[in-house]
């Protein structure tokens, strides 16, 4: 064949390569890294959605500058669209409207903006959520997770900003309540306000400041953070899924080059086809509908971009009843708690996460093999807690829409939300957990008697069995991962002469221990098996020493 | 260290990998299949799933049909850019928005037609063309050896030691002594972003006699001009009917009037704010005392004003105190009056700070 011969590289090529590597010594390290090998699953693309997803907005980004005039000084529209002419207007909502009626592909191109922002947070917080139900946060990748806690919280400050800059009726309302929650933080409230605008609102400085941190600062911040997070993934290499020759020394799939840069290209180019074709035909944000923002005005239904909807749902939920001053001086909490707090709570519970299951655990050892949520229900179940808790707050962000559509009184739908939002998480918790036991408790009958084939034979006795299969070796490779995966038992706190380890004395050592407890008891061993012991009796040894 | 270590692993683990099923194991032909013409490629080739060249061959012409389908919506994409002029001197313009729509569609459907066809011309190229990968790389061994950190660690103290900042506290405090004014720099220099708050955010431009006038219009009302049960959104009117008033003063200003039955009036309201009334007619702050929005939703039946925003609820008739919802202080009231013409006009300014509360919203100056 004639492909078995490395073929020579064309001319011009070693030109190129001889050139570069005369100044930067590369060929060894070129090699290396275009042989890096990236896992071969579907999960691990979701964190290329939102990188491809950040680039298609630095493109469509630029290309919105070029018209987009970020002033806040008055002036009557005597553009193209007919119906707002005459209209007095601020120069950002007159410019936006010239960007969509008098540049070919202007509306196609803010749309394309608009939509890439949606699905740069959704992909973020998905690609997030496998990370955390796999513990692919945990080490040696918890800085790369703090990185991308960062990413996440910059991307929903940077979308809101992006929102608020046409200077349309729903974005001047955003920024208004921005404003709102400002002035509600004690002591320094409305200094921070009145710096932040200008003066009193709405001024005339908010926009072009807002324009200053959504195109530069925060973009300039979140490409240092991603290409940080990118060269971090690289140099300690992904996780991977259990699974035959994967192991916590070796990592297999496709290597960079050629497999994994063709298939990566290819997927680039699905991600911002199907942006463009959202941005196609289906409309978002049509501002020239909404009209220009008027602090004076508002219409009812009005609905943020989704990732906001969360805290658009706990400034509805959360009640007055716990504001209180100190001698005259007001502490909001009803706008405190749901308009930073719970912020807080997300992004704060999400950073420390790895830690504190790494000190509940003890578990110092660096892994690279994922879990299978199944096998640590305790994190799992916490996830699906955490999940329904913004859920719940998200869902009622549009409990005025949920209202009106199935004909419930406005304030009963407070009322149902307030109370799934304390309920509706410790219900996902239990179930979540029981569910993942159960799974549990499957994953070791499959292991130990093959899986159900669905023949069912009468025995010579007369009587009817199932037949019981043998699962293939693959199957049995993720089932045993079971034996090593999460946390299985908490280590024994006494010595052989019965002293108590000194981790284990004190307030916070008694506690972790509890924690550890808790977090542990009701897993399903899986110490003892036998892959297919009953079904042929047979003892194998499975050589996973490399494993663990 | 990892350029090498690929093939030692791979021998190690190679009878584990043959015979064992991929997802495509049907469509595969491994070196096990046909070891009689070995693949040679970049990697083992025990880690590389070659496709039968039948397969490769149609992938060709597949990928291929999908780089030209590409570059046929290529080109259908500026025939769609050329297509709709951008002025309204050409027609059909996108300046119409039902043509801008369309304008959109055809273009953005060609761009994402284009962009789909590479896509999925890469990806016919990957799946069909390329063999299918499960190359082995070694993790790296993330701690340094034990001789590596300490010959680190004691380099590392040395240096520290010859440069004197370990010994040397003087040449270390007052280095540090010297980095605080200028850390705070950053700090001092955005003073001049905004003024201070002053008492600025506790009074609006009402006075006693300013005329209250319909929201959007300059028109003057008489009280016999409301109906009952009715709202409308007011303003005072502005000392220079030319420029109107600024954005500013409209959002702290913009007042709701209600007109009710005077006898609907509950006992939330005091004597005073009674007096701050005409004839049913009370007007309060239209901004939401939770965090701004315009409380701009009034049910005559009940007297509740609503705001859209986070549904925070008054009592109209009982000095707009919350009913339901996070505001925690009841909308602030306008005095009103009737000047000797039956005009409406303010009698002061309203009897709390407007809008969301803040920190000293309570304290009298």
């Amino acid at each position: 064949m004639s492909d078995n011969q490395a073929p020579q590289a064309p001319k011009a090529l070693r030109g190129i390569g001889n050139y570069i590597d005369d100044r930067f010594h590369l060929a060894k390290t070129a090699e290396k890294n275009l042989r890096k090998v990236f896992p071969n699953h579907w999960s691990f693309m979701l964190g290329e959605i939102a990188l491809y997803s950040f680039i298609i907005l630095l493109l469509t980004g630029v290309f919105l500058t070029l018209w987009f005039n970020p002033s806040m000084s008055h002036t009557v529209y005597e553009g193209s669209y007919e119906r707002l002419r005459g209209v007095e207007m601020s120069e950002a909502y007159a410019s936006t409207l010239h960007i969509t009626f008098d540049v070919r592909g202007g509306l196609l191109v803010r749309q394309i903006h608009h939509w890439a922002a949606l699905i740069f947070v959704a992909s973020l917080v998905v690609h997030m959520l496998r990370v955390f139900f796999t513990g692919a946060f945990r080490k040696p990748r918890e800085i790369n997770w703090l990185i991308g806690v960062a990413i996440f919280s910059i991307a929903i400050v940077e979308g809101l900003f992006g929102y608020s800059l046409p200077d349309d009726l729903p974005s001047g309302m955003g920024v208004r309540i921005f404003q709102g929650v400002l002035l509600a933080i004690p002591v320094i409230g409305t200094y921070l306000s009145f710096f932040m605008f200008g003066g009193e609102f709405p001024g005339e400085a908010i926009i072009p400041r807002l324009y200053m941190l959504h195109i530069l600062l925060l973009p300039g911040i979140l490409l240092a953070l991603i290409a940080a997070h990118f060269i971090i993934l690289w140099y300690q290499k992904h996780t991977q899924y259990p699974g035959p020759r994967r192991t916590e020394k070796q990592v297999i799939g496709t290597p960079m080059f050629p497999g994994f840069a063709l298939k990566a290209g290819g997927f680039f180019f699905f991600t911002f086809a199907a942006i463009t074709g959202l941005s196609a035909f289906v409309q978002i944000n049509p501002i020239h509908l909404f009209g220009p923002f008027t602090p004076t005005s508002i219409t009812s239904g009005l609905q943020p971009d989704w990732y906001m909807g969360f805290l658009e749902g706990s400034l509805r939920l959360f009640p007055d009843w716990f504001d209180f001053d100190i001698g005259g001086y007001a502490v909001v909490t009803g706008v405190l708690v749901p308009g930073l707090g719970f912020m807080g709570l997300l992004f704060g519970g999400l950073a420390i996460y790895p830690f504190l299951e790494a000190w509940i655990t003890g578990d110092k050892r660096a892994h690279n093999i994922a879990d299978r949520p199944r096998n640590v229900p305790v994190r799992t179940g916490l996830g699906a807690a955490g999940i329904t808790f913004y859920g719940v707050l998200w869902l009622a962000g549009s409990n005025d829409i949920l209202s009106h559509t199935f004909q419930i009184s406005l304030f009963a739908t407070t009322w149902i939300f307030r109370i799934a939002l304390i309920v509706g998480p410790i219900l996902a918790f239990i179930i979540t957990k029981r569910i993942c036991l159960g799974l549990q408790r499957r994953d070791r009958a499959t292991l130990e008697h093959g899986y159900e084939s669905g023949t069912i034979t009468q025995l010579p006795g007369g009587e009817f069995i199932e037949v019981h299969k043998e699962s293939s070796p693959e199957t049995v490779e993720v089932l045993q991962s079971a034996k090593y995966q999460g946390f299985r038992t908490v280590p024994p706190t006494v010595d052989a002469n019965g002293v108590e380890s000194p981790a284990a004395r004190g307030f916070l050592g008694k506690l972790r221990i509890r924690l550890a407890h808790w977090y542990t008891k009701d897993n399903v061993s899986f110490e003892d098996v036998v892959p297919h012991s009953a079904l042929h009796g047979e003892q194998r040894t499975e050589e996973k020493a490399g494993q663990h | 260290m990892t350029d090498n270590t690929n093939h030692n692993d791979a021998d190690k683990s190679r009878e584990r990998v043959i015979g064992t099923p991929t997802s495509e194991g049907a469509t595969l032909a491994t070196a096990e299949d046909a070891p009689h013409r070995r693949h040679e490629g970049p990697y083992p080739a025990e880690e590389t799933h070659v496709r039968p060249e039948e397969v490769q061959r149609r992938g060709e012409r597949m990928a291929s049909l999908w780089f030209l389908v590409a570059f046929l919506a290529g080109i259908g994409f500026f025939v769609s850019y050329f297509m709709f002029p951008a002025n309204s001197d050409g027609t059909p313009s996108i300046a119409d928005p039902e043509t801008a729509q369309w304008a959109n569609m055809l273009l953005g459907g060609t761009l994402a037609l284009a962009l789909f066809s590479i896509g999925a011309g890469m990806t016919v190229w990957v799946r069909r063309v390329l063999p299918h990968y499960e190359v082995s790389s070694p993790y790296d061994e993330l701690p340094s050896s034990e001789e590596e950190k300490s010959s680190f660690s004691e380099f590392f103290m040395r240096g520290a030691q010859e440069s004197g900042i370990l010994k040397r506290p003087l040449l270390r405090r007052t280095l540090l002594l010297a980095m605080v004014p200028l850390g705070l720099a950053p700090v001092v220099l955005l003073r001049d972003m905004g003024p201070l708050p002053g008492d600025k955010l506790k009074r609006t431009i009402w006075r006693d006699g300013t005329y209250l006038v319909v929201e959007g219009t300059n028109r003057r009302i008489r009280a016999e001009d409301l109906v009952p049960g009715s709202m409308i959104s007011v303003l005072p009117e502005p000392d220079d009917p030319e420029h109107g008033l600024s954005m500013n003063d409209q959002a702290e200003a913009v007042t709701i009037l209600i007109k009710m039955d005077p006898k609907d009036f509950g006992p939330g309201m005091s004597q005073q704010q009674l007096e701050w009334t005409h004839d049913g007619i009370v007007a309060y702050s239209k901004v939401c005392t939770h965090v701004g929005c315009p409380a701009a939703l009034y049910e005559q039946t009940t007297h509740r004003i609503l705001c859209p925003c986070h549904q925070s609820t008054f009592d109209a008739a009982n000095g707009a105190a919350v009913v339901f919802g996070p505001a925690h202080r009841p909308l602030p009231q306008l005095p009103i009056r009737v000047d000797e013409e039956g005009y409406l006009v303010a009698a002061g300014d309203f009897s709390a700070p407007v809008g969301p509360t803040f920190w000293d919203a309570g304290v009298e100056d």
